[in-house]
């Protein structure tokens, strides 16, 4: 077992060399995907960093603060439609993710404060409400485009001499990278520690001389900050937003990802951004499935309707979060701790 | 038109309060935010429709099946899920209840989704009781109003003037205590959710006239009644009625008054200002949390 000594140890980003290469391994892996896969996988892959990115926020306001959020699909579609109208003002695209975020961001510190006196139920109807009240003015305001939404312009990657689709993957992975160090240096730092103490009693947080009002609206923040972000990325992967997007039901797959994942943990929030991303792609196309698809088939033709049989997606999903619940609380990350222990020692 | 108006507020209000009673009864039992109380009502009244259409079964007699059906959903969930969380705490239940929300929603789009229809009952929404000058009352309208006061007079026998309420009583208030004096609590709890069941279901047959049938029929109740719930405190069941009727008024008087665009939205508002001034709803005893 390795102790660790110094405070240094504990918050430095690789624990030993052996993590050091693996992550260089699967970084060369990343810089290679654009040369191996057709352009569909790498907007797969596209589609996974947004999640992961929107993940790892939520999964700091939810996991690390324990805070409840029904409603960060709002926070997304903020960013979304900031980085729309600034690309589309013909703002240089490093500037539109920044100032999407920090707008977000602003909006979240702004929900953040009533937080600070709630807490379950009346926090999560708040969370949800403003989730809903986004979609509903945004859908109503001529300048975000009203119900049909607004177009959103290709951003200029001719400079890096690549394909478009290639350098957009690169760029999004790059974020994703540079977004995920920032999760893990927040949690491991002070702040992290505050938010954590939080999670587990405020009251006691707050007797051991941590600023409530402080870091909860900062949990909220950050959190909204990388939805912003992640709302920013999205504009330009869909190329295209409408207030229908950023439904209730976003809100709900995004808190299913986080929980998926496992709650408090980055590498919960990568897996879970990643699997998620798949699950949601494949239960489309779930009848192809060899034996359970014809089972499918099989159950609609007889007691179910052909008809609906696309909403089989929403039974799957749901069935995934009760079983994560009640048989693996600590979610995808859970299981890959225990399989890391099991090769830690693996032949004795 | 202003008589008109408080009679509208008095019944979209009445049914708010009907789903916000349904979730409190639940969340005064065990904590539990309830959110599949929308779609177990929602299946619920699918199955009223198909009783009524298909088996041509008389309405009374298809309304106990389906309040039979509406008992056992709420039992069976609580037996079958909640009671199985291995590390139950706030976020596990909610992401629980959201599951059993998703999946109430897939298979309910899976049987009857792809066509919408319409859902009609002994008392219409277009047959008219009383019309002056004034106003118009029709006799969904009527209907509605004496249902969900039935409604809550039953439960407020139920709870002050059975054994039953006596128990469920004890166990919201203590659980520990409640089963050292050898009341049954699981079992207490899963009667509360069936009875929380019926009462959403009683709801979900009230609202589908009014909208369509189809899966998404009661989300926006759902919110709406969880909102009422909140504004008059989840813990005080005459709150929640209050607070059920107040947010239908609001919304009405907003509505006509402001602007209709932003009805749907302005009970949220309502809701953070109150919630700014009272943390924990209007009628909320006022209680100091222990470490």
């Amino acid at each position: 077992m390795r102790l660790k000594r110094v405070y240094f140890e504990d918050i430095r980003l690789f624990k030993t060399t052996a993590s050091l290469v693996w992550t260089l391994l699967f970084l060369l892996l990343l810089f290679l995907v654009p040369f191996i896969f057709k352009t569909y996988y790498l907007s797969v892959v596209n589609l996974m960093c947004l999640n992961v990115i929107v993940a790892l926020g939520l999964n700091i306001l939810v996991g690390n603060t324990g805070q409840i959020s029904l409603g960060h699909a709002g926070f997304v579609a903020i960013g979304a439609y900031t980085a729309a109208i600034l690309l589309q003002a013909g703002v240089p695209f490093v500037f539109t993710l920044i100032i999407a975020g920090l707008v977000s961001c602003l909006v979240g510190a702004f929900l953040g404060l009533p937080s600070l006196r709630l807490e379950g139920p009346y926090l999560a109807i708040v969370t949800l409400g403003f989730g809903l009240a986004v979609m509903v003015i945004i859908g109503r305001m001529e300048m975000f485009g009203g119900r049909m939404g607004l177009m959103i312009p290709r951003i200029d990657l001719n400079w890096s001499g690549l394909s478009y689709d290639r350098t957009l993957y690169y760029v999004f992975i790059i974020i994703t990278i540079l977004m995920t160090i920032l999760a893990h240096n927040i949690i491991h730092s002070k702040i992290g520690r505050a938010f954590q103490a939080i999670r587990d009693s405020d009251i006691a947080a707050s007797v051991t001389g941590i600023n409530l009002v402080h870091y909860k609206t900062l949990s909220f923040a950050v959190s909204a900050f990388f939805a912003g972000i992640g709302g920013a990325l999205w504009a330009l992967y869909l190329q295209f937003v409408t207030p229908g997007t950023f439904s209730l039901m976003m809100s709900v797959l995004f808190l299913a990802t986080v929980v998926l994942g496992g709650l408090g943990s980055v590498t919960g929030s990568v897996l879970g951004g990643i699997v998620m991303t798949l699950l949601n792609l494949q239960l489309e196309k779930v009848v192809t499935v060899p034996l359970f698809g014809d089972l499918i088939v099989f159950l609609s033709d007889t007691i179910m309707n052909p008809s609906g049989i696309a909403n089989i997606r929403w039974v799957l999903t749901g069935l995934i979060l009760i079983l994560i619940i009640l048989y693996e609380p600590h979610g995808l990350n859970g299981i890959w701790l225990r399989i890391k222990r099991y090769w830690n020692l693996w032949p004795f | 038109m202003i008589v008109q108006l408080l009679i509208s507020s008095l019944v979209t209000g009445s049914i708010y309060a009907l789903i916000a009673l349904a979730m409190a009864i639940i969340y005064k039992a065990s904590e539990i935010p309830n959110f599949a109380q929308g779609e177990m009502a929602m299946v619920s009244t699918y199955i009223t429709f198909v009783l009524l259409s298909t088996f041509g079964f008389p309405f009374l007699t298809a309304l106990v099946l389906t309040l039979t059906f509406a008992f056992l959903l709420g039992i069976l969930f609580e037996f079958l899920l909640i009671r199985r969380a291995k590390e139950p705490n706030l976020l596990g239940f909610i992401i629980i209840t959201l599951g059993f929300q998703l999946l109430l929603f897939g298979l309910a789009g899976w049987k009857w989704g792809s066509d919408q229809r319409t859902f009609t009952l002994p008392f219409s929404e277009s047959e008219v009781v009383v019309r002056t000058s004034s106003f118009v009352l029709t006799e969904h309208n009527l209907a509605s109003l004496i249902i969900a006061m039935v409604i809550m007079v039953i439960l407020y026998l139920i709870l002050n003037h059975t054994k039953l309420g006596l128990a469920m009583r004890a166990c919201q208030q203590n659980v520990g205590a409640a089963m050292f004096n050898g009341i049954p609590a699981n079992r207490i709890l899963g009667i509360t959710f069936g009875i929380s069941s019926i009462v959403g279901a009683i709801a979900g047959i009230l609202v589908a006239p009014i909208t369509t049938l189809d899966p998404t029929m009661m989300w926006d109740p759902l919110v709406k009644g969880f909102a009422a719930a909140v504004l008059g405190s989840m813990k005080s069941l005459p709150g929640v009625v209050i607070g059920g009727l107040l947010l239908g008024l609001i919304e009405n008087l907003f509505g006509f008054y402001v602007s209709l665009e932003f009805k749907s939205i302005v009970a949220f508002g309502v809701i953070m200002l109150i919630l700014f001034i009272k943390p924990s709803g209007l009628f909320a005893k006022h209680y100091i949390r222990k470490v």
